[in-house]
């Protein structure tokens, strides 16, 4: 059974990475196509409604890949996750079948007419054909949000005799107080990813002086929405969910951000390498006591270490979720450097024409898909080791009748397929890339 | 309230299959009926705003069934492992055969994907014949409610069979025959000239594909489930859905004949919410049938969630439900009529 509970983990892990860079891509681009259109509607601007065009293009490949790779995210609930399903379905069915309902039907519909309806809708039927498709993708991100916010921190249910657990308080469940920021945060999270693209493509079209006029169309937009953005992510949204995180899993607290010991006056770890035999944080670079101040706004606030709490209640693997965290938002900072120097250039009008900061830009990119991708990995790895925080350990949650042989074969089958259509994928957004707008 | 439910889930699923249902049937003919690149793009544009909608039903219906019955979906999806896995696999390949076909101007990309999108949809619509034929047969489940099936043991009905029997098969033949039909409708539907000619002559042949298949069906279900016509017995109303699956099964031949593409169209839809109704009734209150023993049978009340969230889940399934309906009619509405070929550039 232990390597049964091995390869259905990796399989989750692996296909729902796999399917979040689809995904947080089109809810970050949706909210720049919205904006795109708006400002085609109000300016009568014809560059911006192209460049729309040309986005919807990118958002329908993306979406399609998004759409494939998320449905064995459902069904992955009961084909590995059995014991699982049947212990919480009571209470995060109501979210999952609420994503179909409110999300899926809504999205689908209208983004084949704003794909393929511009001239029967009209310019004003056209945006609202964006709205709804935006719409769309943010609502189906809250109610996937919110299934997880329950699995960190459960509220509004109540144990039945047979031990699964159901749903007795119906807007507890919608309004978890772990939910609102972990929401907004994932959400600004994914309008960066769409910020970089955009900007990495602007860049690179005026970088080759190919379609540059739409260059600098997208560059605009991708680095006001991109400075914005990198800021909320931190601050206020962050922040809050570092401290959300500090009050209803303190054990995770301590791990992700390095802290062995419990003491007054703690400095926050920038950089080094968790020694979990010695328990100490090699070759820390540091800021003293910076740690108290921002989770108390008091320089000797005391913190609770990792050695405060028993073993079996530390999360499984420390140094991966210190890593994945660090990485977030060692990322996450360059991100606001980045996007605050191309905002400054922007307004001293220097902008198109410094080569430095369009290299940059176009090189980017992936960086703030592993920033994403690490912070989903804080928030899991985190929660380990329990698959429900308090209630259901990950290893009690697997399918009992699926043996590691079957679930071996399907994730090499995953890994085979995902790999493949991978490549087709990025051959032809390359392709969209180099044609260009119209 | 559980047997609301049920009807809910049923009435979903029957949706899912009499939508993505007809986008199934096109692909299964995608390969024989459109002869050349015009027509196969035809097909595509006849379905393309539409399939991915459909397909949302699969999701939703799937989502109201984990709401519903939590124990049932984490039976059913574990134990029916390797067959849905593939399943999600052929849906990818058919998905993105629909999407990506277009994007590029290369005959080898094109036939690739064409290729994939119809092999795609043969294979799906047989494995979700089988499913139902494993649902009307039962599944081995032990005391706790869980069971495995591999793919196939001896092709027999025995109490551990595989996923494939024969039993299955036919049943896989059925939904194969069924969505051909339907699916040859719809696009006889959609389209003029030599296409709809041709989707309408196999939208004939496949009738008595759908028509034998069917008779051997009901008889052999006889044989191996009698227990699914105590329900008629009980309460001979019922008959109502076999009969109106049979009047569909009618309509699609005569109204084929007459050319009249839309009523066979209708027809086939009617043939496929009928019987899946008429099964659905027959196996009420249980939802999956043991093959070991009648005790550790799956119904809807040792399966379903409880009182208060099955209230609060009909207040939104009915408000989504609404604006879903809406939604449809506006997105057909707006497609609606025989399909115009769009420059190469802007459409499937």
């Amino acid at each position: 059974m232990e390597d049964a509970l091995l390869i259905a983990r990796l399989q989750f892990a692996f296909t729902i990475m796999y399917h979040y860079l689809f995904p947080q891509l089109t809810m970050g681009l949706g909210l720049l196509i919205v904006a795109m259109k708006w400002i085609a509607l109000r300016r009568n601007d014809e560059r911006y409604n192209e460049a729309a065009r040309f986005w919807g293009k990118i958002f329908a490949i993306n979406f399609a890949m998004g759409v494939v790779t998320g449905i064995p995210m459902e069904f992955q609930f009961g084909t590995n996750w059995a014991k699982f399903s049947t212990f919480a379905g009571g209470v995060i069915g109501q979210t999952l079948a609420m994503e179909g309902m409110f999300a899926f039907f809504l999205e689908s519909s209208f983004l084949g007419l704003f794909i393929f309806g511009e001239k029967k809708l009209g310019p004003r039927g056209h945006f609202g054909a964006a709205l709804a498709v935006f719409l769309g993708s943010w609502i189906s991100g809250y109610f996937i949000v919110a299934t997880n916010a329950w699995m960190q921190n459960p509220v509004g249910y109540a144990v039945a005799p047979d031990g699964t657990v159901h749903v007795n308080d119906f807007w507890a469940l919608l309004l978890n107080p772990w939910l609102g920021w972990q929401y907004v945060h994932t959400m600004i999270g994914s309008v960066i990813t769409a910020s970089f693209v955009l900007a990495a493509v602007g860049a690179y079209y005026v970088l080759t002086d190919k379609h540059a006029e739409y260059g600098k169309v997208f560059l605009r937009i991708a680095v006001i929405a991109g400075v914005v953005s990198s800021i909320l992510v931190a601050f206020p949204t962050g922040d809050a969910q570092v401290k959300n995180v500090y009050k209803y899993q303190p054990v995770t607290f301590a791990a992700m951000e390095g802290i062995f010991e419990t003491k007054e006056g703690v400095e926050l770890v920038l950089i080094g390498q968790p020694d979990m035999e010695k328990m100490k944080i090699d070759n820390p670079l540091y800021v003293p006591n910076f740690l108290s101040f921002l989770t108390h706004f008091s320089w000797q606030a005391e913190i609770k270490g990792l050695q405060a709490f028993p073993k079996d209640q530390w999360p499984t693997n420390i140094p991966l979720l210190y890593y994945s965290y660090h990485i977030m938002v060692g990322l996450g900072t360059i991100f606001i450097a980045i996007m605050a120097v191309s905002v400054l250039l922007l307004w001293r009008k220097r902008f198109f024409a410094n080569r430095q900061i369009l290299w940059v830009l176009m090189l980017s990119f992936p960086f703030p898909y592993i920033a994403n991708t690490a912070g989903w990995a804080t928030a899991e790895l985190g929660r380990q080791p329990w698959l429900v925080y308090g209630l259901m350990r990950t290893a009690e949650g697997v399918s009992p009748t699926v043996s590691a042989g079957n679930s071996l074969f399907t994730l090499l089958g995953f890994l085979g397929l995902y790999f493949v259509i991978g490549v087709l994928f990025l051959l032809l957004v390359i392709k969209k890339i180099n044609q260009g707008p119209a | 309230m559980e047997t609301l439910w049920f009807v809910i889930v049923a009435f979903m699923l029957a949706m899912y299959v009499i939508l993505d249902g007809f986008d199934l049937g096109a692909g299964i003919i995608h390969l024989f009926a459109a002869k050349n690149q015009n027509e196969r793009r035809t097909i595509l544009n006849a379905i393309g705003p539409v399939w991915d909608g459909n397909e949302v039903w699969l999701l939703a219906a799937g989502g109201s069934l984990y709401f519903a019955f939590p124990k049932l979906y984490a039976s059913s999806f574990s134990g029916f492992y390797l067959p849905l896995i593939i399943v999600l696999w052929l849906l990818i390949l058919r998905a993105l055969g629909i999407e990506f076909r277009h994007q590029v101007q290369n005959p080898l990309w094109k036939s690739f994907w064409d290729t994939s999108f119809s092999v795609g949809s043969i294979l799906l619509s047989i494995f979700f014949g089988a499913a139902l034929g494993n649902v009307v047969r039962g599944v081995p489940l032990n005391k706790d409610g869980y069971f495995f099936e591999p793919l196939w043991t001896t092709f027999t009905v025995v109490p551990e069979a595989g996923i494939l029997d024969w039993f299955t098969v036919v049943m896989g033949l059925v939904g194969f025959f069924t969505l051909t039909s339907h699916g040859s409708n719809f696009i006889a539907l959609k389209t003029e000239g030599d296409l709809q000619k041709r989707a309408r002559s196999i939208a004939a042949m496949a009738w008595w594909g759908v028509l034998v298949g069917s008779i051997v069906a009901f008889i052999s279900t006889w044989s191996i489930r009698p227990q699914i016509w105590q329900n008629y017995s009980d309460h001979p109303l019922g008959y109502v859905f076999p009969l109106l699956g049979m009047l569909g099964l009618v309509g699609m031949t005569v109204y084929n004949r007459s050319g009249k593409d839309t009523f066979a169209f209708l027809s086939s839809s009617l043939f496929i919410g009928g019987m899946l109704a008429s099964t659905a009734f027959g196996l009420y209150p249980n939802v999956l049938p043991a093959s070991t023993d009648p005790e550790y049978s799956l119904t809807i009340y040792n399966t379903a969630a409880q009182e208060y969230g099955l209230t609060v889940g009909l207040t939104w399934w009915l408000m989504g439900i609404m604006l879903a309906t809406g939604y449809f009619v506006f997105v057909y509405r707006s497609f609606r009529g025989k399909v115009v070929l769009p420059a190469e550039e802007s459409g499937y």
